[in-house]
C-alpha cells in the first residue's frame, strides 16, 4: 500500500522525528519526503509504503491521527491515486 | 508528485468544501413486476437490498482511504408507476413503504423513483401513483418522488400540470416540508444522481453507479485569484477548476463501481450548493461581479458559469450525464437566502435564471395561500422553458401553509431553510382548467 501523508502545524522542535518515529513503529517505509515553512506553518509531505496485509489502512490512519492530536499537528493520510487523478492528465 | 499539487488538493477538500455530493446506485425493477402487488413488493425489497448491500460500506471505505467526503449514498429505481401498473393495486403507498424499508436497512440517505412519466399521457399506473404521492411522502422520510409532465419531443401534458398543482397543495396541507421530496420535471433525465428527482430510466442497464459532485467553494476561491480581469479569464479559470473537481468525481465513481461490481454510469457536472458558508453558487455569481445575486446581469453571469463548468468537466470524465448544470435551490444556498431576505432576488428573476442553468424553481417557499392553479402555472412556465430550450427544468416549490411573505420554512441539514417568496397574485385558473396537451414545438421534429 502506498499513501501520501501530510503534516501541518505550528513549527516546533522535533516534528520530523516525532512523525518518523511513529512511521518506524508502524513499519511504514518513507519513499519520499519534503518539508517547508509556509506562513510559520510547518508543512511536510511524505510518501509512505507498507505491507497492508500486516497493517490495514484504517489502523495506519487511526494511529497517525492520534499522534496528530497528541502533538498539536494535523496529520492526513490519503492514497496517492486521488492526487494523480485530480492533478495529472 | 509536486508538493504544491498535493497541498492544493488537500485545500480543496479541507477548506473549500469540495466533496462528492452523492454516489447513487440506479437499480432496474423491471424484473420485479408481478400481477400480485404483495409479491412485486417482496421482489423489489429483495432486489434493492441485495444489489446495494455494500453501497454504504464501499462509500465509507473510499472516504477513509482517499480523504474525500462522500456526503450521501442514494438509490434510484425504475419509476414505480411502470412497475406497479401490472398489479391490481389501487393505491401505491405500500410501494413507497417498501422503498423506505429497503433504504433504512441499507442505511442509504435517500431513495428516488416513486415516479411517473406522463409527458404524453397517462398509462393505468400513472394516476394511481400521483394520487398516492401525498400519503407516500407523509409516511416515509427517505422516499423521493418525481413526475415528468413535459418534454421537447412530446409537449406538455396540461392535465398532469393541473393535477400536480393540486397534489403539491395537498402535500403542503399535511406538512409543507414533505414538498421537498417531490419534483415536477420537463425533460427529466434517466441517469440523474441528484434528489429528489433521481429515478432509474427505462433504457438504463440493470444496475449502474452515477456520481454527483459538489464544489461551488472551490470555484469561488479560484475566481478570487482573477479579480478585475476580463470575463474570458473568468471563463478559463472556471473551466480549469471544473476539470479538477470533475476528475475527482470520475475517480471516486470508477473506484466505487469497481468495488461494487457494477458498471460506472456518469458523472453529473452540477455545482450543487449546501447551506454551509462558502459552499454557495450565488457567491460565485457575486465574485464574477454582481453586488448581489438577482441584480441585472445575474442571468448572464450564470450562463457563463454553467457553460464553463460543462466545458471543463466534459473532458475530465468518460461519460457525462444527469442534469449537469449549476443548481440554484434557494433554501440550500446561504447567499441566495440572504438575497431573498434583502429583497434582491424574486421568483421572476429565478425563473429567468432557470433558462440558462439546471434545474428550475428549486426549493422555493411560497405563501400558504398560493392556489393550486398558481402552482400549476409555475409548473407550466418552467415546463415551457424546458420544452422550448431542449433542457431539463423542474419545479420544487413549498407552499408554506399558514405562512406569508417574510416568514421562513426550516428543512434542516443539507436542505436548509427557505424564506417565503411573493408570487404574482393574478390567477391562471382558466388556462389550467382547459386541460389537454400543449403540442410539441416545431424544432422537436428533427427526423
Amino acid at each position: 500500500m502506498k499513501a501520501i501523508i501530510t503534516v501541518v502545524g505550528q513549527d516546533q522542535v522535533g516534528i520530523v522525528a516525532t512523525v518518523a518515529n511513529e512511521l518506524k513503529t508502524l513499519n511504514i517505509n518513507i519513499v519520499d519526503i519534503s518539508q517547508t515553512l509556509m506562513d510559520h506553518n510547518f508543512t511536510m509531505m511524505l510518501s509512505g509504503e507498507w505491507d497492508d496485509q500486516v497493517l490495514s489502512f484504517d489502523a495506519a490512519k487511526t494511529a497517525l491521527e492520534a499522534l496528530g492530536a497528541q502533538s498539536g499537528l494535523t496529520i492526513r493520510i490519503q492514497r496517492q491515486a486521488l492526487f494523480d487523478a485530480i492533478q495529472k492528465l | 508528485m509536486e508538493s504544491r499539487s498535493i497541498l492544493e488538493t488537500i485545500q480543496m477538500v479541507a477548506e473549500e468544501n469540495l466533496d462528492i455530493r452523492t454516489i447513487t446506485m440506479g437499480i432496474s425493477l423491471f424484473d420485479c413486476i408481478d400481477s400480485d402487488g404483495e409479491k412485486a413488493r417482496q421482489k423489489i425489497y429483495d432486489k434493492i437490498t441485495t444489489s446495494a448491500k455494500d453501497l454504504v460500506k464501499v462509500a465509507n471505505q473510499i472516504q477513509t482511504e482517499y480523504g474525500v467526503p462522500i456526503i450521501n449514498k442514494r438509490i434510484a429505481v425504475t419509476p414505480i408507476a411502470l412497475i406497479a401498473a401490472a398489479s391490481g393495486d389501487q393505491d401505491y403507498v405500500a410501494y413507497a413503504q417498501t422503498m423506505e424499508k429497503a433504504a433504512t436497512v441499507l442505511g442509504v440517505d435517500l431513495i428516488g423513483g416513486f415516479s411517473a412519466l406522463v409527458q404524453k399521457g397517462f398509462q393505468s399506473g400513472d394516476r394511481k401513483l400521483i394520487a398516492s404521492i401525498p400519503q407516500a411522502l407523509a409516511e416515509t422520510s427517505r422516499v423521493c418522488s418525481s413526475v415528468n409532465v413535459g418534454s421537447t419531443r412530446a409537449g406538455i401534458n396540461l392535465d398532469a400540470v393541473g393535477e400536480m398543482g393540486r397534489t403539491i397543495k395537498q402535500i403542503a396541507a399535511d406538512d409543507p416540508v414533505n414538498c421537498m421530496s417531490l419534483v415536477v420535471f420537463a425533460n427529466a433525465v434517466d441517469d440523474n444522481p441528484f434528489m429528489a428527482g433521481a429515478f432509474h430510466g427505462v433504457g438504463e442497464a440493470d444496475r449502474v453507479i452515477n456520481v454527483g459532485i459538489s464544489g461551488p467553494g472551490v470555484v469561488k476561491r479560484a475566481l478570487e485569484q482573477v479579480r478585475g480581469q476580463s470575463i474570458d479569464v473568468v471563463s478559463e479559470q472556471i473551466k480549469k477548476t471544473a476539470f479538477k473537481v470533475t476528475r475527482m468525481g470520475q475517480f471516486v465513481g470508477s473506484i466505487a463501481a469497481q468495488r461494487l461490481g457494477v458498471p460506472f454510469g456518469i458523472v453529473d457536472l452540477s455545482l450543487a450548493p449546501t447551506p454551509n458558508e462558502g459552499d454557495s453558487v450565488a457567491e460565485i455569481l457575486e465574485e464574477i461581479g454582481l453586488e448581489s445575486v438577482g441584480a441585472p446581469g445575474t442571468t448572464a453571469a450564470l450562463a457563463l458559469l454553467n457553460d464553463a463548468v460543462k466545458k471543463g468537466g466534459v473532458m475530465a470524465c468518460e461519460h457525462v450525464g444527469g442534469l449537469s448544470g449549476a443548481f440554484i435551490p434557494v433554501s440550500e444556498d446561504a447567499e441566495m437566502i440572504r438575497a431573498v431576505r434583502a429583497g434582491r432576488l424574486n421568483i421572476e428573476k429565478l425563473e429567468a435564471m432557470t433558462a440558462v442553468c439546471s434545474v428550475g424553481l428549486d426549493m422555493i417557499a411560497v405563501p400558504g395561500d398560493t392556489t393550486a392553479a398558481q402552482i400549476s402555472g409555475m409548473i407550466a412556465d418552467e415546463a415551457a422553458i424546458g420544452m422550448i430550450n431542449n433542457k431539463t427544468t423542474a419545479v420544487r416549490v413549498i407552499p408554506a401553509t399558514g405562512k406569508a411573505v417574510g416568514d421562513e420554512v426550516e428543512f434542516g441539514g443539507l436542505f436548509g431553510r427557505a424564506p417565503v417568496m411573493a408570487v404574482n397574485a393574478s390567477q391562471p385558473t382558466k388556462l389550467i382548467a382547459r386541460g389537454g396537451h400543449i403540442p410539441a414545438p416545431i424544432h422537436s421534429f428533427k427526423n
